[in-house]
């Protein structure tokens, strides 16, 4: 829970009733401190020891989510300001704007490209949600737009107008959708945020600079509502880092809590390029949801990457399972590769095996995730380690010959492997990329058994 | 009443360090670069100084290369002719730098002599006024004939040379003490090794100030995000106190985008990714945008388009901010 036993104790009703499980109130207590009880067991504690020990184990950035079902959007919990200090938790959403006055085919084409997944490496990236603007000033088209959206994409809904009418009429249709209200202002908060309230939605709060964001935020959890994401006002690019950065330090140096909420970004160039490049900015340093214009998949491509390496926890690499794999249609004469299972050399190898077209074996031995190199250098890429796998991953019964590939940058365990393994060792090519030329030098009739 | 805003203070800052030499000086250049000098973490210009913006370096090769149609229609009638190519970077394209690789060098891709790289090396300093950075084909034996042959013909240009390496910086380290160049001290994405090298290099007497970090990066997709944290702790060493952490950082950004899918398979090979020379750029200048944001200091490039993007979000980014 992040506070000591003694500190919960405090909070609690000191009858040692008993009914939580533990006989006394200061051993549940230390169940707590521990993460080894949940506060709900006692039947006695008051709303206000429920408010104080929840805040204080709650991250210093809230934890706050729209959408719906599979495909809610979880903003904030972000406990770092440096990726390599821990991790960052939920990766930023990001958001195609339409105008509300959008329909018929052109609203189709942007629907099918807010749907899309892409795929790359073996990992499908896909977006998040569509941000509606209130452009037309009229509540049946705002309303309209959005039912239609609903109709077309499962994915999150942002409703953009300061006009709470407006709002409040869309919102009588999508509100089960949980959509992120756009925005309540200086004029406009406190209906805004009854709204909110009303509908269960989170409101994000604009004001004009940092200051005043945190002021009105002040104010809006006076009127009770904590369900809140952030936008500073400013549309510079490196005011919005300066703000943004800020917003994380204070949150979680100082937690300090008016600006301890999820931080929305949007870009404001025209040219979609650029967008590309002020959202680049905004997923690297802080922003939990960035609004851009573009839906293009040659442009927003790069920025799913950028998305999912920032927020690729350090601690755990992405692996892939290591066992056999079958690229092409392979028979008993077909090649074996050896790799590593860290997500991005087997798919490297994989892509290059399959343009090689020569069908093959992959071999990806456990390395806990890391590269040819960084392995070998770490001990973890042994011919040892390399000729155990391949007796028990049980290749030897697929083929009928008995030869391996050996990534060409460890060639120097070629002789070793041979000897640990009683298989033939070819050494590879250095980079993924020589295979096709590697693979129709030597393989295109097969390996002889 | 307004909020109590935090900034940061460090001990250090990094180090400047001055790319080529004017007449003045003893060199060719119309004007020098000056790298580094930050006081704080990228662009925060609140708490700290960034006196000098970050440059984009155009790469040119000695020969011509195997890059895709959709970067090499920019350079057509030059991709043979180095003076000529780096020419046109500067003058068409707006290079702040000229990052000039010896391939041809390479045993097996030219063979060219420690001469005739000399001779090169001159003719693109006499086609253009920038600083000039020049590496070597990658061949660490020929390399150690080439870069002292090219550092005494260039002797008073101040120029960036590269790459050492732990296993490889004695030749290259000499060289540039003799004859007053920089050099790029290149880690596997190790902080340690980058420490270590920085420690041996220092122990030849080459300056500290002499000396730009390479820590290796990995292209967006391909492993960006080790170099990313790898730079940001290295910037944080550096603004601390860690003397051998604290040199400005380069990135070479263009050859790691260019051995990418996304940089050169045509939207038929993947068409769920877009026409190609749109998605490369995008990929190009996204590397090099989210590595700035990781304290780079130097980004070497490729494809125009990508350069002049990255121009602009350079330009945007070294606008003041404050609270």
């Amino acid at each position: 829970m992040g506070l000591t036993g003694l500190e919960i104790y405090k909070h609690l009703p000191k009858k040692n009733c008993g009914k939580c499980g533990p006989p006394t109130c200061l051993a549940f207590a230390m169940s707590l401190a521990a993460g080894k009880a949940s506060l709900d067991s006692c039947p006695d504690v008051t709303d206000a020891a429920k408010e104080a020990l929840g805040a204080a184990s709650a991250p210093p950035i809230a934890a706050i989510k729209f959408g719906f079902g599979d495909y809610v959007n979880k903003l904030g919990e972000e406990t770092v300001i440096f990726r390599h200090e821990k991790t960052f938790v939920n990766p930023t959403s990001v958001v195609v704007e339409i105008p509300d006055t959008l329909r018929g085919a052109q609203l189709d084409e942007k629907m099918a490209d807010v749907n899309f997944v892409f795929e790359r490496v073996g990992l499908q990236y896909n977006l998040n949600g569509v941000a509606i603007r209130n452009v037309s000033g009229d509540a049946e088209t705002f309303a309209e737009a959005a039912r239609l959206v609903t109709e077309k994409t499962r994915h999150g809904l942002v409703l953009i107008s300061e006009d709470v009418a407006v709002m409040e009429r869309a919102l009588a249709d999508v509100s089960r959708r949980v959509p992120l209200l756009y925005a309540a202002t200086a004029d406009n908060y406190e209906k805004m945020i009854e709204l909110g309230k009303k509908h269960s939605c989170p409101v994000v709060v604009r004001g004009n600079g940092l200051d005043a964001t945190a002021q009105l935020v002040g104010k809006v959890t006076a009127q009770g509502c904590k369900n809140l994401v952030l936008d500073t006002g400013n549309r510079d690019l490196s005011q919005t880092l300066a703000d943004y950065t800020m917003i994380r330090r204070l949150a979680i140096k100082r937690k300090f809590r008016p600006l301890g909420y999820p931080i929305i970004a949007f870009t404001t160039a025209s040219d979609p390029r650029e967008e590309m490049m002020e959202a680049s900015v905004f997923v690297a340093k802080y922003a939990s949801v960035v609004v851009v214009k573009t839906s293009k998949r040659e442009h927003l491509l790069s920025l799913l990457a950028l998305r999912g390496n920032i927020y690729t926890d350090p601690q755990k690499p992405i692996q892939v399972e290591p066992k056999i794999y079958e690229v092409g249609q392979v028979t008993p004469a077909s090649p074996v590769y050896v790799t590593t299972n860290f997500s991005l050399t087997y798919f490297s190898v994989e892509g290059e095996v399959q343009a090689s077209r020569v069908p093959a074996y992959i071999l990806p031995v456990e390395t806990d995730g890391t590269s040819v190199l960084t392995a070998w250098a770490a001990g973890k890429y042994t011919a040892d380690k390399i000729a155990e796998f391949i007796k028990s991953s049980g290749i030897a019964d697929r083929v009928q010959h008995r030869e391996v590939v050996l990534p060409g940058y460890v060639a120097v365990l070629s002789g070793k492997l041979q000897e640990a393994s009683g298989w033939k060792v070819v050494v590879g090519p250095r980079e993924a990329s020589g295979i096709p030329a590697f693979a129709k030098g030597r393989y295109t009739q097969g390996v002889p058994a | 009443m307004a909020i109590e805003v935090l900034k940061e203070r460090y001990s250090s800052r990094i180090r400047e360090v001055v790319l080529g030499a004017t007449p003045e000086q003893g060199g060719t250049r119309t004007h020098t670069i000056t790298i580094g000098g930050d006081s704080t973490l990228p662009f925060l210009h609140f708490e700290g100084e960034v006196p000098h913006r970050p440059v984009v370096a155009v790469e040119v090769l000695d020969r011509v290369p195997e890059w895709s149609p959709t970067l090499t229609k920019y350079y057509e009638d030059v991709l043979d002719d180095p003076a000529a190519w780096a020419k046109k970077a500067v003058e068409q394209y707006a290079a702040d730098l000229i990052y000039l690789k010896l391939q041809s060098a390479d045993p097996e891709l030219g063979d060219s002599s420690p001469e005739q790289c000399a001779r090169t090396v001159k003719d693109v300093l006499g086609a253009v006024g920038v600083p000039l950075i020049v590496v070597g084909s990658g061949n660490e034996e020929k390399d150690n004939q080439v870069l002292p042959a090219v550092a005494e013909a260039a002797a008073g240009e101040n120029l960036l040379l590269g790459i050492a390496t732990q296993d490889n910086y004695k030749t290259l380290t000499a060289a540039c003490m003799v004859h007053k160049h920089n050099i790029i001290a290149q880690s596997p994405i190790d902080i340690n090794i980058c420490k270590q090298l920085n420690i041996l290099i220092s122990e030849m007497n080459l300056p500290l100030d002499r000396i730009v970090i390479d820590t290796s990066i990995g292209a967006l997709g391909y492993g960006i995000e080790y170099s990313y944290s790898i730079m940001e702790r290295t910037r944080l060493g550096g603004l601390t106190g860690d003397k051998m952490l604290g040199m400005p950082v380069f990135c070479n950004v263009g050859y790691e985008v260019g051995r990418t899918k996304e940089f050169n398979a045509g939207v038929a090979e993947f068409p769920g990714w877009g026409p190609q020379e749109e998605r490369g750029i995008v990929w190009e200048a996204m590397t090099a945008t989210a590595l700035l944001q990781a304290g780079g200091h130097i980004v070497v490039m490729r494809h125009p388009e990508a350069i002049k993007l990255v121009k602009k979000n350079i330009d945007a980014m070294m606008q003041k901010n404050g609270f």
